[in-house]
């Protein structure tokens, strides 16, 4: 072990995919070997980061050997070190997948791009540094944007535009934001401002701008509008990526400015953003019922999901930890099974040669896996036990009925039933005999088995909650302020 | 956007605006931010100018990650550069021949001027790697091709050291047993010439392909 | 009002200039423009903030720099996205749901 500690280190996370990515853009072969290997890695990685926090506590990384606020920190806890966990999981499945998804062309272009997008969602998760994010938020940003691009169809290019647009006009509030704070305070690290007194109305602009870009970036309602044409018109890997991934580096860095930077203020706009979730969660849904296309309906399904981050975020104030610990099992939970549900549904599109839900026939005698994977994913995301989903909901349920918050408890019911109308609506024509309307083409064994591990990994959340709790609350990241363990 | 809307949508902004203003004029004064603990600090940097040193040393970190969103955005260019028909420019213009002729030496000895001022004064790496690009730009005005004639592949093989040194050297310092980009004190100011040097080339040949061309290493065409 | 708070209102001015523009025009290349604009107006709040005091803080400096470079590379591949939006679609506006 003392060969492979020095080893393990949170730089590694960043220079692997990034070392990866350069490879998959100078060879020109074997790029999608390449790209599993290095996920693999990179999953290998946080798996020995995990198992040293959890001997030796948090740790901090001062890039440079200079420190906050003169340089940039990086900082793992067990809220990063879980965000880097689902990641690092979700993309192995995706990356699998991937291989046996792309053709020789398409993949020279998608290895590169998607091994940066991990590079910078890991560089992101480890980041305390307001300016560093808004780097890594880019970097997010337009490496997502090439992929749901790269399709290259109509509808493809048009959804990326109006993405790539919405996701500028959301870094250019954030950074705003941080410029107002940085010369408020003298700092962009966190805790520093977190911990300086800033007059309030330049807090509360401050808070408002980031906050509207990262909601913009999060496709909270109405912010969303960019979400399900983007969502559902990549290629499904790219697809799945997205739900899964992408739309959680928003609503994690505002995680960590509601504890560290701006608490109080937070606090008072907590019933607006629970109400916006609550919209978000009835209407997306609603939305879901209405689609006459798989895909599309697995993007709405995004759309409400992530509702919920939001909706419970008025429990959190007075229930603390535990509804924070709960979310982020929602977002894991839906990370694992959104990602499954994509790839399935980029299953049947190969499959059938298209995704209209009413014409989907018997898949589930020629392809059981995938149908396995539908089901399997549609019950975490339904909240049916044993699951994630239903972990997560359960747990805030509990937390809403304690404190007499009837209107979120109702909308977690509600919502968990109009999600068990979609989910059926997408299940029971797979199941159904319809006439088969044209030849179906065989799916590689790959894309069926990774979307079913990850579905299998959303129900396995359910019975590892609290290994899962346990791992968040390491370096107690929901508690402002403590950096001195170390 | 109807009249009645743009109307509306610009009376809220100007509100947002004024509301912005007056929170600008309530920011404290705090007494010159880091300044002065990058000056403090500035010795032991390895160079002479506040900003190189912030950008090189201090927060070389994020300048990292800036080459790599330059190496992204090509990566994704590339992947969108299918069946676009490249406009045919006229370039069969004396004047322009004729001052391209003369600005491209001028600029690429600028360009490594710049390179090697920013450890004193304002200048830098992206600084000369834009003139740099800004030669490239100019030369494909006059001659669309003459990259693909002469120097495509080293170019295209110029595209990955400014981030493949920047990250050796900051693995480097690691082995050496320091942080990531903690770099030795001594030769601080070497590392960062060197980083600097690969990076203007990176640059430069990223800024300009996004202009003028497509990669197309790795034997695929 | 001193120099410095003047340039930050400028900056300020920019950015919702730029946000108009955004909101209101529905050709593409205006709107690209538009977030550079936005994007020039935060850079030059950061900028002229940084003067406040007789000293120059050089931090938001190299922030700037930081920040114009991921501006550039976003905008060129804006720009490509364009191109091909427009060689796809026949018009380089964004038709289709939602506006923004």
């Amino acid at each position: 072990m003392s060969i492979v500690s020095p080893l393990v280190q949170p730089v590694l996370l960043i220079a692997l995919p990034l070392v990866g990515s350069i490879m998959a853009f100078l060879l020109s072969s074997r790029r999608a070997t390449v790209g599993v290997a290095v996920v693999a890695g990179n999953l290998g990685l946080v798996g020995g980061l995990i198992g040293r926090l959890c001997a030796t506590g948090p740790w901090q990384h001062s890039v440079g050997g200079w420190g906050a606020p003169l340089g940039i920190d990086l900082y793992l806890d067990g809220l990063s070190a879980t965000m880097l966990a689902m990641t690092a999981l979700v993309s192995l499945g995706i990356s699998a997948y991937s291989a046996a998804y792309f053709s020789a062309t398409a993949a020279r272009h998608f290895w590169p791009l998607w091994l940066l997008l991990l590079a910078a969602m890991n560089a992101l998760f480890l980041s305390r540094d307001l300016f560093n994010l808004y780097v890594t938020l880019e970097l997010v940003g337009i490496a997502a944007v090439a992929l749901t691009a790269m399709r290259g169809q109509r509808d493809a290019l048009v959804a990326a535009m109006r993405y790539l647009l919405t996701t500028l006009l959301g870094s250019m509030s954030y950074l705003l934001g941080v410029a107002l704070l940085y010369h408020s305070v003298g700092s962009v690290d966190m805790v520093l401002i977190g911990e300086t007194p800033v007059p309030p109305p330049v807090a509360a602009a401050a808070f408002a701008l980031m906050a509207v870009g990262l909601l913009l970036k999060t496709a909270l309602f109405p912010f969303h509008f960019w979400l399900p044409g983007a969502h559902s018109s990549a290629s499904a890997p790219v697809s799945a990526a997205l739900s899964a991934l992408v739309v959680k580096v928003g609503f994690y860095i505002l995680l960590r400015l509601w504890i560290e930077v701006f608490p109080a203020l937070a606090d008072e706009i907590a019933g607006l953003l629970g109400f916006l979730g609550g919209v978000a969660v009835l209407w997306g849904s609603l939305q879901a019922i209405l689609q006459q296309r798989a895909k599309m309906l697995v993007a709405y399904s995004t759309v409400a999901q992530l509702g919920y981050f939001f909706l419970a975020l008025p429990l959190v104030a007075a229930g603390g930890s535990r509804v924070w610990g709960a979310i982020v099992l929602l977002v894991l939970a839906h990370a694992l099974a959104k990602a499954a549900m994509f790839m399935a549904a980029g299953n049947l599109l190969a499959f059938a040669g298209h995704d209209r839900i009413r014409d989907l026939d018997r898949v589930v005698q020629r392809m059981p896996l995938t149908a396995a994977a539908l089901g399997l994913a549609g019950v975490s995301i339904m909240g049916l036990p044993p699951s994630g989903g239903f972990s997560g909901k359960w747990l805030l349920l509990q937390a809403s009925l304690e404190q007499g918050n009837w209107p979120i408890a109702l909308v977690l019911l509600l919502g968990g039933v109009l999600a068990a109308v979609y989910v059926f609506k997408l299940l029971e024509h797979i199941f159904t005999s319809g006439t088969p309307t044209g030849e179906p083409r065989a799916v590689a064994r790959t894309m069926e088995w990774a979307p079913l591990m990850l579905a299998i990994g959303a129900i396995a959340l359910g019975f590892l909650t609290t290994t899962v709790l346990d791992l968040l609350a390491v370096g107690e990241p929901f508690v402002p302020g403590r950096r001195d363990d170390y | 956007m109807t009249g009645m809307l743009r109307w509306a949508f610009a009376g809220l902004l100007a509100l947002l605006a004024v509301g912005l203003v007056s929170v600008v004029l309530q920011i404290p004064e705090i007494g010159g931010g880091l300044r002065s603990q990058v000056m403090a600090q500035l010795p032991e940097s390895g160079v002479d100018h506040a900003v190189t040193a912030v950008l090189l040393n201090f927060r070389g970190y994020d300048t990292f990650l800036e080459l790599v969103v330059l190496l992204l955005a090509l990566f994704g260019a590339w992947g969108l550069s299918d069946s676009i028909d490249e406009a045919q420019l006229d370039t069969d213009i004396a004047v322009l021949t004729e001052l391209v002729a003369f600005l491209v030496p001028v600029l690429i000895l600028v360009a490594a001027y710049l390179l090697w001022v920013g450890a004193y004064s304002p200048g830098g790496a992206f600084q000369g790697g834009a003139v740099l690009a800004g030669a490239g730009v100019l030369l494909s005005l006059c001659d669309p091709g003459w990259r693909s004639r002469r120097i495509e592949r080293t170019a295209e093989l110029l595209l990955v050291p400014g981030v493949l040194v920047f990250l050796l050297v900051g693995l480097g310092s690691m082995l050496l047993g320091g942080q990531f980009l903690e770099y030795p004190k001594d030769i601080a100011g070497s590392l960062i010439l060197l980083i600097e040097a690969f990076a203007m080339l990176s640059i430069a040949v990223t800024l300009h392909t996004l202009f003028a061309g497509t990669p197309r290493v790795g034997g695929d065409r | 009002m001193t120099p410095a708070q003047l340039y930050a209102l400028v900056g300020i001015g920019l950015f919702f200039v730029g946000l108009y523009a955004l909101g209101v025009r529905r050709h593409l290349l205006p709107r690209i423009l538009a977030l550079n604009i936005m994007g020039s107006g935060v850079f030059v709040v950061l900028v002229a903030l940084a003067r406040r005091s007789s000293e120059v803080d050089p931090v938001p400096h190299a922030m700037v720099i930081t920040g114009i470079v991921v501006a550039v590379s976003a905008t060129a591949l804006a720009l490509r996205l364009m191109l091909r939006v427009a060689h796809a679609t026949g018009s380089a506006q964004l038709t289709d749901t939602g506006d923004d």
